[in-house]
């Protein structure tokens, strides 16, 4: 009965470990009293180590708030959100900023700082960790801007780059404190079709290196081959 | 060093930079300007005050400034020829009347000083020699630094010319120069002896008089005489001071009895004002500029703290680079200022200091209702 016990329970923690996020009966609602609105109903999803999911949907689906939420950027209302194996149903503010530390986020826009230079942009996130010295910092930033072909481009103000390289400094953003998790929301919209799959390759490929997790929402049909799965949205539900 | 995120940011908009340089070193010229006319406004007033060679000093009661005192019984001041440690006393007359410029004839008004030529009371550049000349009748002696008002004196005493004009219509002779400078409550100073002090003011007597002056022995003690001075003379009529007594009583006469320095310390609020409006409207406009920017640091797993810091830091950077050229502009202004109206107008440490953390209050102060707007930069906005 012993042996038995202590059997489930490691199961369970390898489980745990190689589940990233785990879903239970999520709802969530925009807005107060008469106004209010569901947005996701009831969903059910789990994310392992070192998938790439693509997540695709109409434009009102909830893509957007779902991504939001396994971002640890919006507070989870009812249901149960568990990230790398915490809970962050009634999480504290604080609690949910450290745990965006591990999360690699590339936007629709880059969102890049425009007063940085693309090293310095992809230094501002390893900044984070403290475990890092100023030197090891810059090395590991040259490093991962030379990953995605950017290596000529280190002192390049974001205004000088084109809209593929952008993305491209956003991609070593999102990757060089290696995430356990990297969220992208429609990371090729503002791309042409060949950049665009450039910049999902290499996305990919170095997540797949250091083993990361990848959501991608998208509409754009041109790189679902990437993905290990897809999932659906409609009107609130995982279809 | 981490990526100084707060320089770069103010730093890479070379326009704006300029613009918020120019606001703050604007509002701190102002400060400095009006703090420099409301101190030289108090220190051109007691300068007379400073020049006195003298360390205890007696008033009438009512008397709150030497420019429209009232006058008291020598009586009092040679009581304290018996105090031990006293070494001297010498009365001094003052009355302000009218002065006619020798070229247009017209008149205004002029600070007469009666003393004994015989002991120099002055420490004003050009007395010692001069002062033996006001022995002669109706010889007195002209501050060279007076308003020009009163007619080209200086110019035509250098030039060799013999000046003579009328004091309170009695004809007197300029027999020598000092300087001392214009102040608010004089606009010139004419010294003169005792006897002719009488001469010009027939009305006024030997018996009373406007300041008494008290030297003390080489190795009296201050402090004990003062109080056993303080002590003999327990009259109502008259009050002592020590000389920086003296100042501060004449100072604390212009800043509390006039409208001087509350006017200028308002210019100097208004000038605060402008700053912090100023410096608030750059930093604003910053924030919003760069709100998507400040909410994905915040995705990324910046703090409040972080982005609070920033916006702090860029203010005491802007600070610190608008005060450096209004220090530059305003020892520029002074000098020009002191040239055109013979104030002492002249900058020191303690306003520069004082002027640099205005500064850097004005500019934290601004900061801090600009960052009500960061709370808007919500990273679930930005998907």
């Amino acid at each position: 009965m012993q042996t038995l016990c202590s059997n489930t329970d490691t199961n369970n923690e390898e489980n745990l470990e190689n589940v990233m996020v785990a879903i239970r009966n999520l709802n969530h609602f925009y807005g107060e009293g008469a106004l209010k609105k569901q947005i996701l109903f009831d969903i059910n999803l789990t994310l392992n180590k070192g998938e790439v999911v693509i997540l695709k949907g109409p434009s009102g689906s909830g893509k957007t708030t779902l991504l939001t939420l396994m971002g640890a950027l919006r507070s989870a209302q009812s249901g149960s959100l568990q990230v790398f194996g915490k809970e962050l149903m009634g999480t504290k503010k604080r609690e949910l900023v450290k745990i965006r530390r591990f999360i690699g986020y590339i936007f629709q826009a880059h969102n890049l700082l425009e007063c940085l230079t693309a090293r310095q942009n992809v230094q501002m996130s390893i900044e984070l960790h403290p475990e890092y010295s100023t030197s090891e910092a810059k090395e590991r930033a040259i490093a991962m801007l030379n990953a995605v072909g950017l290596g000529e481009h280190l002192d390049y103000y974001p205004h000088n780059l084109s809209g593929g390289q952008k993305q491209r400094v956003a991609i070593a953003r999102a990757l060089v404190s290696h995430p356990r998790m990297i969220l992208a929301d429609e990371p090729t919209a503002s791309l042409d079709s060949k950049s665009g799959h450039d910049v999902v390759d290499i996305m990919q490929r170095l997540a797949k290196e250091q083993g990361s997790t990848i959501l991608i929402v998208t509409h754009d049909n041109r790189i679902l081959d990437v993905a290990d799965r897809i999932i659906e949205l409609e009107d609130g539900y995982l279809i | 060093m981490k990526i100084p995120l707060s320089w770069l940011q103010l730093t890479h908009e070379k326009m704006r930079l300029a613009v918020a340089i120019a606001g703050i070193a604007f509002a701190d010229i102002l400060m400095f300007m009006q703090l420099g006319f409301k101190n030289a406004l108090f220190d051109s007033s007691v300068r007379l005050h400073k020049s006195l060679q003298g360390d205890i000093f007696i008033l009438h009661s009512q008397t709150d400034s030497l420019v429209g005192g009232k006058s008291f019984s020598s009586r009092r001041l040679y009581e304290v020829m018996g105090v031990e440690g006293v070494k001297n006393v010498s009365p001094i007359y003052i009355n302000v009347t009218d002065w006619k410029n020798p070229i247009t004839k017209g008149s205004r008004r002029i600070f007469v000083v009666g003393v004994n030529p015989v002991n120099n009371l002055f420490t004003l550049p050009g007395m010692k020699e001069a002062l033996p000349l006001i022995k002669q009748p109706d010889v007195v002696l002209f501050d060279e630094r007076s308003r020009g008002e009163f007619g080209p004196i200086k110019q035509d005493f250098d030039a060799g010319k013999v000046v003579k004009t009328e004091v309170a219509n009695r004809q007197i002779t300029v027999g020598g120069l000092f300087a001392l400078g214009a102040s608010f409550g004089a606009d010139g100073t004419v010294i003169t002896s005792d006897l002719n002090f009488f001469r010009i003011f027939p009305t006024r007597t030997k018996g009373l008089i406007d300041v008494g002056v008290i030297q003390l022995e080489p190795n009296a003690n201050l402090d004990v005489t003062f109080k056993k001075i303080k002590d003999k003379l327990s009259s109502k009529d008259i009050q002592i001071f020590t000389k920086e007594g003296l100042i501060e009583h004449e100072k604390s006469y212009w800043q509390k009895r006039t409208t001087i320095g509350f006017v200028f310390g308002l210019g100097t609020v208004m000038g605060f004002v402008v700053g912090t409006i100023i410096v608030y409207q750059i930093l604003y406009t910053d924030v919003v500029d760069h709100l998507p920017e400040y909410a994905t640091l915040k995705a990324m797993g910046y703090g409040d703290n972080y982005l609070l810091m920033v916006v702090f830091q860029e203010a005491l950077l802007l600070a610190v680079i608008g005060f450096i050229p209004s220090l530059g502009f305003s020892l520029f202004f002074y000098a020009n200022t002191a040239k055109a109206t013979g104030l002492p107008i002249l900058m020191t440490v303690t306003r520069a200091i004082m002027i640099l953390l205005l500064t850097m209050l004005m500019c934290t102060l601004s900061g801090a209702i600009a960052v009500g707007k960061l709370r808007s930069a919500d990273p679930a906005d930005i998907f």
